[in-house]
C-alpha cells in the first residue's frame, strides 16, 4: 500500500526514536535503598517510624509516582546505633547489590558512613554507592567533611538556627537566653551557632547560662532547671531530643518555669505525649516541615496515621524520593555515579515548594517553619500521638533566609560519558 | 538561697529514691550473699506495672498492690531459678540474675513497647508541695502548695521556686520505709529469725525454721521494695525501657560505696551521691577557672584546652563512679561495711 | 602411683599437632569456601571475638573472677590503636607497620590493666564483679565526655591504607585484613593455651578454687590475680587493635556495659570450664549479632532465656556438653542414649518451634502491624489475626512441654545410672 507523507514521517520519526528507547531503560527498573538506622534500643521507635515512612512513600512514589518510572524498594538494617554494625550492614547491603544507602539518626554514624563510602568508592570502581542523609544535621558533614557522594536532605543545624534567630530578632520580649544542650557534636553545634548568630542579630540579648549535659544519661533535670530559673532566663534554646527533651520540659513545668523553649525536635516520637497541655504556648519547634501543611501532605499524613497509628514527621524522605526520581530521569539511568552527578545542583519540587540540592556542598536548600505547641483548632487539625494538641505554624522562612554559607572544598570525580 | 534549699531537697529526694532501691539490694545481699544484678530490672517492672495497674484501680491502690506483685515475682524467681544455682556458688547466682535482667528488659519491651509510657502521678501529687518566694528585697517567703500567681514573676515581684509534691512524697515514703524496715528487723520475731539465718543458717534450720522459705521471703521483700521504688520513680521521672540500665549502675555504686551488706552504709552513700550529683550540676567551675582564681597565669591557648575548660557540671555523671574508685583505693570495704565481706 | 588415665602419644604429641594443624588449615582455607565479602567480614570479626572471649575466660573460667567491665580493655586498646594508626598515616611509615597495630592495642590493654587492675583485684568474688562494673561505667561515661581522646559521638576514625602497596599488600582489600587477623588469632590462641600450661596459669586455677590454701603454699592471691588481670588485658587489647584495623572507626560503645555483657554471655555460652569453650562463644557472638538479629526481632529474648537455662542446667556451656558426651563415648556408653536424645530432641524442637511462633507473633503485633498481619516463620506464614494459629501454637507448646518433661525425667535417670557406672569404671581402672 502506498504510505502517505504523514505516515512516512511518523514511521521515520518512530524508527529514529528506537535507539533512544534503551536510554529510557530505567523505566520499570527496581531501585533498592538500604535504610541503616537503629530499630531497637533508645532510638528504636524513631528508626522504626522512619522505616515505615520510607516504605510507605516508596509505594506512593514507585512507578507512575516518579518521573523516571522506577520502582523503589526499601530494605531496613538495624545498626543498633553502633558504627561498626553500620559498616557491617553497609557491606551486607553492597553485597546484595544495593547502591543507595540512607541513614540519619546520629551525625556521628553519618560521618562514619561518609568516610566508609569514600573509601569504598575509591577502592572499588564500578561498585560506587551514594549516601542519602535524611536527618543527620551536623554542619560539618557539608563543610569540613563534605563529600561528593553524600547528599543531605534535612536542614542542617546552622540553617535551623539562622531561621530561629531571625524570628528571635523580631521579638523584643526575649532578652535573656539560656542554652542547654547534649554534650556531643550536635549539642555543641547548636550552642555555638546560637551564640554566633544571636550576637550578630541581637547583640543586646544576654546569654545568661550555658549547659552541656551527657547524652541520654540524665534522669533528673531538676538541678538544671533550678539553674535556669536562678539565671532569670526568659527563653531556653535547646537541641535536645528524646528523653533529654521530654524530661527537661517536664522538670521545667514541675518547677514552675514560665519561660519559652525553642527546640529542634519537639515533634519526634514520644515527645508530644510528654509535652501535654502543661507546655501550651511555650514550646516552639524549628523544622523543615510541620503537622498542618495542608494539601497532598495532609492527606498523606492522615493516611499514614490511619495505617500505622503513628505520626509521620521525617519529610526529608519525600525530598529523597522526589530527588531520586527527577535525577534518574535526567540521567536516564539508575547507575549510582550518574545519579549522583545528576543530583548535584538539582532543582526540583517537593512538598514545601521548589528546593535545590546545592552543588557546592550537597546541602538541600529549603524553606523552614517555626511552629508553636498549642491546642488543635480548625486551621490546625492534626494532633500527634492523640494528645489533642498540635504544633501550629508561627512563621515560614524562605530558603534564601535559612541558607548558610559553606566552606566545603568538594572533590568531584569525573563525570561519566 | 532558695536555689540552695531547693537543690538540697532535690538531691535528698533523689538520694532517698536511690536508697529505696539499694536497701532492697543490700537486704538480699546480706541475707543470701547474692548480689541481684536484676534489681534495677525489678524497679523497671514496678514502674510499668504501676502504670498498668493504676489505669485499672488508680494510683493509690497500685502503690499498695504493685510492690506485692513484684515481690511475688521475685519470690517465684528465687524458688524456681535462683535456688537451683545456689549450689554452684556466688558467681553463677550473679550470672543468672544477669541473664534475668536481659529477659525482663525484653519482656517489658514486648508488652509495653519501646518508647516511654505516660505514667503520671495522681491529681493529689501533681501540684507542688510548697513554694519558696525570693522577694526582691532579699527576704525568703514560704507558702504551702502553689503560691498565688500574682505574687510570682512575671505578674508579681518574687521569683517563685516550686518543690514538686511527687518528690516530697518520695522522701516521705522512703523515710517511712526505712523506719519500718529497721523496726521489722530488730524488733519482731520474723526479723530475729532473719538475722539468725544470716549468720548461722544450718543452726536455724536445725531449730525447725524453714530457711529456704525465709530466703524466698527475703528475696521477695527486697524485690518488692524495688517495685515500690519503681512505682514512685516511674511516676515522678520517666517510665521507659532504659531506666533499668541507667539507674542500675548507680545503685551498685551505692551498695559498694556504702559497704556491701550495710543498710546504714547504703543510706549514707545514697544521700551522698544524690546530693553530690545535684550540686555538681550547679557548679560551672572548671580546672582552668579555678587555676585563674588562684592566680596561676594561663595563656589563651591553655585556657581554651579541653581539660582546662572541663567544668564540674559536665563531670556530674562521672562523679558516682569516681567516688567508687576512690573509696575502693582508700577504704576498700566501703564506708560502713564489715571487713569480712 | 596411679596409672595415666588418658592417651598420650610419645615422642611427638600427635593429637596436639593434629588439632592445631586443623585449626590453622581452617583459618587458611575458610575464605575460599565462604567467599562473599559479608562472610569474610564476619570471619574476621570472629577472629577478634575469639581472642576477646578467650581473654575474658582467663579471668572467669581460669581465675574465678567475674568481670562486668572487660570491654574496657579491648575498647581502650581499639582507641589507642586508632590514634596510633592516625599517627602512622601522618608519619608516612611503610605499610607493614599496620601489621603491628594490634600489638599497640595489646600494649595499651596491658597498660590500662596495670592501671585499673590494682584497684580492681584488691577484692575477689562479688566485690570484684561490682568494681569492674563501676570502672566500666566510669570509662564508658568518660568516653562520652572527654572529646580529645575519645572523639565524642563521632568517635575516632583512621584509614588503614597508609601508603603504597608493599609487596602487593596495602591492607585495603578485606581479604588481606582477614589474613592479618587470622595470623594474630592463631598466634594469640597458641600463646593463651601455652600460658595455661605455665606455673602462673596453674596457680590462678588454684586461686580460683581455694585462695586460702594458695596463701599457705606461699603465693599471694592478690598478686597472682593482678598479674593474670594484666595478661588478660594485654590479649583483650590485641583484639581491640585488630578491631581498629578492621572497622577503621571506633565509637564509645566498644567500652560500654552492653559489650562487656556480651563477652560474658557468649564466653559462658561457649563454656568457661574448657579452654576451647570461648572459641565457640566468640563464633556464636558474631553469628548472633550479625545474622540472628536480621532473622528475628526477638533474638535478645532468646539469648537471655538460653543463657539463664544454661546457667541453671548446663553450667559448663556448649563445650561442657560436648566434653561430657565425649567422655561417654570414650567409655562406649554414648550409644545407649540415642533413644533418649531423639525423644528429647524431638520434643524440645516442637516446644521451641511453638514457643518461637508465639513469641514472633507477639513481637509482630507489638512492632510491625502495619506491614500486614502475616508473620513469616520458618517458611510458614502465620496470620496473627487467626485465632486457630494462636490456639494451635499454645496447644503444641503445652503438649510438647509435657512430653519434654517426661523425656527429661527418663533421660536424667539413664544419665545418672551411666555416670555411676563410669565412676565405678574409673575407680576400677585406678586400682587395676
Amino acid at each position: 500500500m502506498k504510505l502517505t507523507r504523514r505516515e512516512l514521517t511518523a514511521a521515520a520519526l518512530l524508527t529514529s526514536a528506537l535507539p533512544a528507547v534503551p536510554a529510557w531503560a530505567q523505566r520499570g527498573e527496581t531501585v533498592r535503598i538500604a535504610l541503616i538506622d537503629p530499630q531497637s534500643g533508645l532510638m528504636g521507635p524513631v528508626g522504626i517510624n522512619q522505616l515505615r515512612s520510607f516504605q510507605f512513600f516508596a509505594e506512593k512514589f514507585s512507578g507512575a509516582g516518579n518521573p523516571a518510572g522506577v520502582r523503589f524498594e526499601i530494605e531496613g538494617f538495624d545498626n543498633k546505633l553502633s558504627a561498626s554494625e553500620t559498616l557491617t550492614a553497609m557491606q551486607a547491603a553492597i553485597g546484595r547489590g544495593i547502591r543507595f544507602i540512607s541513614q540519619g539518626n546520629s551525625s556521628g554514624i553519618a560521618g562514619a558512613i561518609i568516610e566508609a563510602v569514600n573509601r569504598h568508592n575509591s577502592r572499588n570502581p564500578g561498585q560506587e554507592v551514594v549516601f542519602l542523609n535524611h536527618s543527620a544535621v551536623d554542619p560539618d558533614l557539608t563543610n569540613s567533611r563534605c563529600s561528593f557522594w553524600h547528599f543531605r536532605f534535612d536542614a542542617d543545624t546552622s540553617m535551623k538556627m539562622e531561621a530561629l534567630t531571625t524570628f528571635i530578632r523580631g521579638e523584643p520580649t526575649i532578652r535573656r537566653v539560656f542554652l542547654i544542650n547534649q554534650n556531643y557534636a550536635h549539642g555543641h553545634q547548636v550552642a555555638r551557632f546560637a551564640k554566633e548568630m544571636l550576637a550578630r542579630k541581637r547583640p543586646d540579648i544576654q546569654i545568661v547560662g550555658e549547659d552541656l549535659h551527657p547524652l541520654a544519661q540524665v534522669r533528673d533535670f531538676a538541678p538544671y532547671v533550678a539553674k535556669i530559673m536562678a539565671s532569670g532566663a526568659d527563653s531556653v534554646i535547646t537541641g535536645n531530643w528524646g528523653s533529654d527533651l521530654t524530661l527537661l520540659i517536664r522538670a521545667a513545668n514541675d518547677a514552675g518555669y514560665r519561660g519559652r523553649f525553642f527546640t529542634y525536635y519537639a515533634g519526634v516520637t514520644g515527645t508530644p505525649t510528654a509535652l501535654g497541655t502543661a507546655s501550651e504556648g511555650r514550646v516552639y519547634q524549628i523544622a523543615y516541615n510541620h503537622y498542618n501543611m495542608g494539601g497532598q501532605m495532609q492527606t498523606w499524613m492522615n493516611e499514614f496515621r490511619q495505617r500505622f497509628n503513628d505520626d509521620f514527621y521525617t519529610g526529608s524522605i519525600i525530598h529523597i524520593l522526589n530527588a531520586l526520581g527527577v535525577a534518574m530521569q535526567n540521567a536516564r539511568s539508575t547507575n549510582a555515579v550518574r545519579v549522583a552527578h545528576a543530583m548535584s545542583g538539582l532543582r526540583f519540587n517537593s512538598f514545601s515548594g521548589p528546593v535545590e540540592m546545592r552543588r557546592a556542598d550537597h546541602q538541600l536548600q529549603q524553606p523552614l517553619f517555626l511552629t508553636r505547641w498549642q491546642r488543635v483548632d480548625a486551621q490546625h487539625p492534626y494532633s500527634p500521638e492523640n494528645t489533642g494538641m498540635t504544633l501550629a505554624l508561627v512563621r515560614r522562612f524562605d530558603a534564601y533566609v535559612a541558607s548558610t554559607p559553606t566552606s566545603c572544598a568538594m572533590q568531584r570525580p569525573a563525570a561519566p560519558v | 538561697m532558695e536555689f540552695f534549699i531547693i537543690s538540697l531537697l532535690n538531691g535528698i529526694s533523689f538520694g532517698l529514691l536511690l536508697f529505696m532501691l539499694s536497701s532492697g539490694l543490700t537486704l538480699i545481699f546480706s541475707m543470701m550473699g547474692v548480689l541481684n544484678f536484676a534489681h534495677a530490672s525489678f524497679y523497671m517492672v514496678g514502674a510499668y506495672m504501676g502504670f498498668a495497674v493504676s489505669q485499672i484501680v488508680g494510683f493509690w491502690a497500685a502503690l499498695l498492690l504493685v510492690p506485692l506483685l513484684v515481690g511475688l515475682l521475685g519470690a517465684l524467681f528465687e524458688k524456681y531459678s535462683l535456688r537451683k544455682v545456689h549450689k554452684y556458688g556466688h558467681v553463677p547466682e550473679l550470672m543468672v540474675t544477669f541473664g534475668l535482667s536481659y529477659i525482663i528488659l525484653e519482656l517489658v519491651q514486648l508488652i509495653w513497647g519501646r518508647i516511654a509510657v505516660e505514667f503520671r502521678p495522681p491529681e493529689l501529687l501533681q501540684g507542688s508541695a510548697f513554694t519558696l518566694l525570693s522577694q526582691p528585697d532579699g527576704s525568703l517567703g514560704f507558702a504551702w502548695g502553689r503560691a498565688a500567681l500574682e505574687q510570682c514573676q512575671p505578674l508579681g515581684p518574687a521569683i517563685c521556686s516550686l518543690f514538686p509534691a511527687t518528690r516530697a512524697f518520695i522522701m516521705g515514703v522512703a523515710l517511712l520505709m526505712l523506719v519500718s524496715l529497721w523496726l521489722l528487723i530488730t524488733r519482731t520475731r520474723v526479723g530475729l529469725v532473719i538475722q539468725a539465718a544470716l549468720k548461722h543458717p544450718e543452726m536455724v534450720e536445725a531449730l525447725g525454721h524453714n530457711v529456704p522459705r525465709v530466703f524466698m521471703l527475703v528475696f521477695g521483700a527486697g524485690t518488692g521494695l524495688a517495685g515500690l521504688a519503681g512505682v514512685m520513680g516511674g511516676s515522678t521521672f520517666v517510665t521507659e525501657p532504659a531506666m533499668a540500665l541507667t539507674l542500675g549502675a548507680i545503685v551498685f555504686v551505692v551498695v559498694v560505696v556504702g559497704g556491701l551488706g550495710s543498710l546504714a552504709g547504703a543510706f549514707l552513700a545514697s544521700l551522698l551521691i544524690g546530693v553530690m550529683q545535684t550540686f555538681a550540676v550547679a557548679i560551672d567551675q572548671s580546672l582552668g577557672s579555678m587555676l585563674l582564681a588562684m592566680g596561676v597565669a594561663l595563656s589563651a591557648e591553655a585556657q581554651a584546652h579541653e581539660l582546662m575548660r572541663f567544668t564540674l557540671s559536665k563531670a556530674a555523671p562521672l562523679l558516682p563512679f569516681l567516688l567508687l574508685v576512690l573509696v575502693l583505693i582508700f577504704r576498700p570495704h566501703g564506708l560502713l561495711g564489715n571487713r569480712d565481706h | 602411683m596411679t596409672a595415666t588415665k588418658y592417651y598420650q602419644f610419645r615422642p611427638i604429641n600427635v593429637g596436639r599437632w593434629f588439632i592445631w594443624s586443623l585449626f590453622a588449615l581452617v583459618l587458611l582455607l575458610a575464605p575460599l569456601v565462604f567467599d562473599s565479602s559479608i562472610a569474610i567480614s564476619m570471619m574476621a570479626q570472629m577472629g577478634i571475638a575469639i581472642i576477646a572471649c578467650l581473654s575474658f575466660n582467663m579471668l572467669l573460667g581460669q581465675g574465678g573472677m567475674l568481670s562486668f567491665g572487660h570491654a574496657v580493655y579491648a575498647g581502650l586498646g581499639t582507641y589507642v590503636a586508632m590514634h596510633a594508626l592516625l599517627l602512622l598515616g601522618d608519619a608516612g611509615l611503610p605499610v607493614p607497620a599496620v601489621a603491628l597495630i594490634p600489638l599497640v592495642g595489646g600494649l595499651a590493654g596491658l597498660f590500662f590493666a596495670l592501671l585499673f587492675g590494682y584497684v580492681t583485684t584488691k577484692k575477689a568474688g562479688t566485690a570484684f564483679a561490682m568494681i569492674t562494673l563501676g570502672v566500666g561505667e566510669l570509662i564508658f561515661i568518660a568516653s562520652m565526655v572527654f572529646f580529645i581522646f575519645f572523639g565524642g559521638e563521632a568517635g575516632v576514625s583512621a584509614d588503614r591504607v597508609i601508603g603504597e602497596p608493599f609487596w602487593g599488600i596495602s591492607f585495603g582489600p578485606l581479604i588481606e585484613v582477614y589474613y592479618l587477623i587470622a595470623v594474630y588469632t592463631f598466634l594469640c590462641v597458641a600463646l593463651m593455651f601455652a600460658y595455661t600450661r605455665t606455673p602462673l596459669g596453674r596457680i590462678i586455677n588454684a586461686v580460683r578454687d581455694n585462695p586460702e590454701r594458695v596463701e599457705f603454699i606461699g603465693y599471694d592471691p592478690q598478686t597472682v590475680r593482678y598479674l593474670v588481670f594484666m595478661i588478660a588485658g594485654f590479649f583483650a587489647g590485641i583484639a581491640g587493635g585488630m578491631a581498629a584495623v578492621l572497622f577503621e572507626i571506633v565509637t564509645s560503645e566498644v567500652v560500654g556495659p552492653i559489650r562487656s555483657g556480651s563477652y560474658l554471655l557468649f564466653a559462658f555460652l561457649g563454656g568457661v570450664t574448657f579452654f576451647f569453650g570461648p572459641i565457640i562463644g566468640g563464633i556464636l557472638m558474631v553469628l548472633a549479632f550479625v545474622m540472628f538479629s536480621e532473622i528475628t526481632k526477638a533474638w535478645m529474648l532468646y539469648l537471655g532465656l538460653i543463657f539463664v537455662f544454661m546457667v541453671m542446667y548446663a553450667p559448663g556451656g556448649i563445650a561442657g556438653l560436648i566434653m561430657m558426651n565425649l567422655r561417654l563415648a570414650m567409655f562406649g556408653r554414648l550409644g545407649e542414649l540415642w533413644a533418649s536424645y531423639l525423644g528429647l530432641g524431638a520434643t524440645a524442637l516442637a516446644l521451641l518451634v511453638s514457643l518461637g511462633a508465639l513469641i514472633e507473633m507477639i513481637y509482630h503485633l507489638q512492632l510491625g502491624t502495619a506491614m500486614g498481619d502475616v508473620v513469616p516463620f520458618l517458611g510458614m506464614s502465620l496470620n496473627t489475626l487467626d485465632l486457630d494459629v494462636w490456639f494451635g501454637a499454645v496447644f503444641v507448646a503445652l503438649t510438647s512441654f509435657g512430653l519434654f518433661e517426661l523425656c527429661r525425667r527418663s533421660f536424667s535417670q539413664q544419665w545418672a545410672a551411666i555416670q555411676t557406672d563410669i565412676e565405678k569404671e574409673i575407680k576400677r581402672r585406678e586400682t587395676a
